[in-house]
């Protein structure tokens, strides 16, 4: 038989695209429901301290406004990802600025925002803490008083003055293999916190029944997730919610976790009417999370010939004032901190620690990009120190497929060496290290790498493929696309496996009342976690297609085969052929009722090893399939202001088999520019806890202008075994090495190693003064 | 309130508007024209972008009142499902898109711009683009869009 064309590997334009080309795309806040109210929610104006007294009376008297609630009024429920610290609205405490204490519902938007303006409340104003050293100390002031008392969903460990979590990592013996060492390294670095600044705010709009049912759409990256935080939150049962996806304007992790649903259930509630919360820009930078900010510390020894030979690791993450995915953030941090090398002895040591600041969670990388910058920053230094190109020594120590990730799990699909010798090819980087490219007057050019390595995979998903009675399907998954392209990479694996073109894959919208349940958008897991659970429901469907075939044709099911175009035939008879829709109408009005496929899994991985590896206070005990890559970056530095300015990219990625080329460049190339604002312009500012730069004005994300046109995206395939068509995930990769890659460019064009992301002008500025010196 | 007639998308409107009321808060709100999107309110992310007399402005920055006898073309004036302009069917075929929340804003920089020069360069395609913000794509798809439009309009 001669080979088909598959829906898999095809540059196929989104599903959605002609409505958001058009205007026509419909995201939370373009929905209007009959005597819908607007909520606003009421943000703490001091950093630490005990509510003493509530009044709501002035602003109830507002016209206009129809409920005021604060938190005392909502059931005593905690809720968080990790470690159940927080509740909807602030009961007895607030803990950082912008910690929300009240929400009101009022007939117009602006009304409500008056009313916000009216609430009374009188704090008692505690001592407060913003720096994570601080706050360990022993007299720092204590944010979670009852922290032993939080019901906490792993084992944590956490001994220490306001530290959250610890996360503890050891192969081998480090202190011993110091002394087996030529050469080592130690450096200190420090990374910003960064806004995900993704262009759609938070918001949710929430109606109820007169049952008692209430739905809600929202932003999400989890229908499932914000169901089981509104009944977790409010004490609602879960039968009693209805959690839908609206188009999602980006996420990046910052909608993994509740926004304002909770407080737009609470006030429909209280009202009886369906309200609608949405947070401006300056409310979202101030209220919802950002990138943990990150204190590490590296030491990597080496021999002469620059084998690797250990690592220690200490890394402290600002977790500000509630945990959120903390514990997770900081234990994945810590188990990428090796990198994707072959290090025999390994010590690594995380801890999240409060201070009363916005709280950190997931972003894009999940904490990795702290440690791969520490890490990669540090190779780069011992590279220099060995004499060594950075890139050869990395080609050096590259794990190959057999090799063990920390933990245990063999890895048997990595490209990351053609990864590396495409980025040596591409970039033309013997002769450009050596050689650097003419510049400017006035500017100096360098080329720097960084490898990569992630996870996809993670926790619980599942699949229905249901074959419509005129031969088409309907794939209903409840992952919610936030604007990567799951949904297209879903029906094109479902495509695929049914020998249909995708037109024919109806995507059902995510819905808690009819899609079966998924963890959440996140991890990079949808192409892998979900597309298994989807390939693996459509060759079910495939099955039962053949199975009804094979009573039409008065044959076994094994002489049967799928044909191109979504037929069922008997095998070397070309002729013997019947349209899916004809087995449809058969299944549907004759015998054996409808086809539909369902899968459920939990990703099944193999486990850590606790023979081989120590692990104390990880949140997790497997994580996925690991993905590599390695990025080489060009920046041309100006010696008289110290500005950076990124000239060309290139970003090599294996990625299993690219379902979507097109989508998964998109991933790269945004990943990279995510990953250039990180590294040169973007970082939350916060003045005695306030955050000062809380808008697009004052907190810079790149336009177009300020990346370059050339980011060359690579795709590398070395299929992988367990992912879908030898799929794996890509949607965080492309931002975790961009840091590490420029800062080792700058070094390269000018000799300064930098420490501290961003590279603003000042600090490479400063730099470059302290090498004239 | 203040009665304005409107010229938005060929259509005429007359609304009634507060005087301090956004041209931004009166499409979406009074004529239900969501298409044109709040990213920040002030001016800087250019989701609201839409043309004002063929100029492309930040309709948050806009008082509607302000607006009297001006045509407005908004993202829903652009094409239609069954036939996009050819700047949309370029951000189709080019991958472009991804949340969508800053096409709108987007489509209407490029209109704007090929309107005014017919085959730009990448650097002022960038430059046009330059007001307006998108956190998925990493411009160069979008960049690429603008281009291939241009080239199928002046080949």
């Amino acid at each position: 038989m001669t080979e088909i064309a598959s829906a898999v590997g095809l540059r196929l334009p989104r599903l959605e695209v002609r409505e958001k080309v058009l205007g026509q795309a419909q995201y939370v806040d373009d929905m209007v429901r009959p005597r819908m109210l607007h909520g606003a929610v009421l943000g703490s104006p001091i950093p630490h301290g005990r509510i003493k007294r509530f009044d709501k009376s002035r602003a109830l008297a507002l016209p206009g406004v129809k409920a005021v609630i604060v938190g005392p009024e909502l059931a005593p429920h905690h809720l968080g990802a990790f470690i159940k610290d927080e509740t909807a609205l602030a009961r007895d405490k607030v803990r950082y600025i912008g910690d929300a204490v009240a929400a009101v519902a009022a007939v117009d938007l602006a009304t409500a925002r008056q009313a916000l303006g009216l609430i009374d409340i009188e704090y008692e104003e505690l001592p407060a803490v913003f720096d994570v050293e601080e706050a360990q100390k022993p007299d720092a002031p204590l944010l979670h008083e009852d922290y032993d008392k939080y019901v906490k969903v792993f084992p944590a460990e956490y001994k220490g003055r306001n530290v959250l979590s610890i996360s503890t990592i050891t192969e081998g013996d480090v202190d011993a293999a110091w002394a087996a060492c030529d050469v080592i390294v130690e450096g200190e670095y420090e990374t910003p916190g960064q806004a995900h600044a993704y262009l759609e705010t938070n918001g949710a709009l929430a109606e109820f029944d007169a049952a008692g049912k209430v739905t809600v759409w929202s932003c999400t990256q989890s229908v499932f997730k914000m169901q089981a935080a509104i009944s977790e939150a409010l004490g609602l049962p879960m039968a009693k919610i209805r959690a839908i996806a609206t188009r999602i304007g980006g996420g990046f992790g910052g909608k993994a976790e509740p926004g304002t649903q909770i407080i737009a259930v609470a006030l429909a509630r209280a009202t009886g009417r369906p309200v609608k919360v949405i947070l401006s820009r300056d409310e979202d930078f101030t209220m919802m999370r950002v990138r943990h900010p990150a204190k590490i510390r590296v030491k990597t020894g080496a021999k002469k010939d620059g084998t690797l030979v250990a690592r220690a690791f200490d890394a402290t993450y600002d977790a500000g004032a509630y945990a959120d995915e903390s514990p997770g953030v900081m234990g994945f941090g810590m188990l990428m901190a090796r990198g994707p090398y072959r290090v025999p002895h390994l010590k690594c040591v995380g801890r999240a620690v409060y201070t009363n600041k916005l709280r950190t969670g997931a972003f894009r990388g999940f904490g990795n990009p702290q440690t791969a910058f520490a890490s990669e920053a540090n190779l780069d230094d011992l590279a220099a120190k060995l004499g060594m190109d950075p890139l050869e020594l990395r080609l050096k120590n590259a794990m190959k497929p057999g090799d063990t990730w920390v933990g245990g799990q063999k890895v048997e699909a990595c490209g990351l060496v053609e990864c590396l010798e495409r980025l040596r090819k591409d970039s033309d980087w013997d002769r450009r290290r050596k050689a650097q490219a003419p510049a400017r007057p006035g500017k100096k050019r360098g080329l720097g790498i960084a490898c990569l390595s992630h996870i996809s995979g993670v926790l619980a998903t599942s699949a229905i493929v249901r074959l419509l009675e005129d031969g088409s399907f309907s794939l209903n998954t409840g992952a919610v696309d936030i604007g990567q392209g799951s949904d297209t990479t879903l029906a094109q694996i479902c495509a695929a496996s049914l020998r249909v073109p995708v037109e024919r894959v109806n995507l059902v919208n995510p819905d808690t009342d009819a899609s079966p349940y998924n963890w959440g958008t996140g991890a990079s897991r949808v192409t892998y976690t979900v597309g298994r659970a989807v390939a693996s429901a459509s060759d079910a469907v495939g099955e039962q297609i053949k199975q009804r075939a094979s009573i039409i044709f008065e044959c076994a099911p094994g002489d049967l085969e799928l044909r191109d175009g979504g037929m069922v035939g008997v095998k070397g008879v070309p002729g013997k052929v019947l349209p899916y829709g004809a087995v449809a109408g058969f299944s549907h009005f004759v015998a054996g009722g409808p086809i539909i496929g369902t899968t459920s899994l939990m990703f099944d991985g193999p486990g850590f090893d606790p023979k081989r590896t120590l692990l104390r206070g990880v949140p997790f005990s497997n994580l996925g399939a690991y993905v590599f890559g390695a990025q080489a970056i060009e920046v041309e530095v100006d010696e008289l202001t110290g500005q950076v300015e990124v000239v060309e990219v290139w970003s090599a990625h294996d990625v299993g088999k690219a379902i979507n080329p097109q989508s998964v460049e998109g991933q790269i190339q945004g990943g990279v520019v995510q990953g250039i604002g990180y590294a040169l312009t973007e970082s939350v500012e916060w003045d005695q806890g306030k955050v000062v730069n809380p808008s697009f004005m004052d907190y810079k994300i790149p336009g177009a202008m300020d990346v370059p046109y050339a980011i060359h995206p690579i795709i590398v395939e070395h299929p992988e075994a367990s992912g879908p068509f030898g799929a794996k995930g890509v949607g965080e990769p492309g931002l975790v090495g961009v840091g590490p890659a420029i800062r080792n460019a700058i070094a390269h064009a000018i000799g300064a190693r930098l420490a501290v992301m961003p590279f603003t002008p000042e600090r490479v500025w400063t730099a470059l003064q302290g090498r004239a010196a | 309130m203040i009665e304005v007639e409107l010229a938005v998308n060929g259509e005429r409107e007359t609304v009634s508007v507060d005087a301090t009321q956004t041209l931004l808060d009166v499409l979406r709100t009074k004529l239900g024209l969501t298409g044109t999107k709040i990213g920040c309110n002030q001016g800087v992310c250019g989701s609201c972008t839409v043309l004002i007399d063929g100029k492309p402005a930040r309709s948050c920055l806009v008082l509607a009142a302000g607006c009297r006898g001006r045509a407005i073309t908004t993202i829903e004036g652009v094409g239609t499902a069954d036939a996009p302009s050819p700047v949309q069917q370029a951000f189709i075929e080019a991958g472009a898109v991804q949340c969508g929340y800053c096409t709108p804003g987007m489509v209407l920089a490029a209109e704007a711009l090929l309107r005014k020069t017919k085959r730009p360069s990448v650097p002022e395609i960038r430059e046009a683009l330059s007001g307006n913000l998108c956190r998925c794509s990493g411009y160069t798809k979008i960049v690429d869009a603008v281009k291939l439009a241009s080239e199928r309009a002046a080949p």
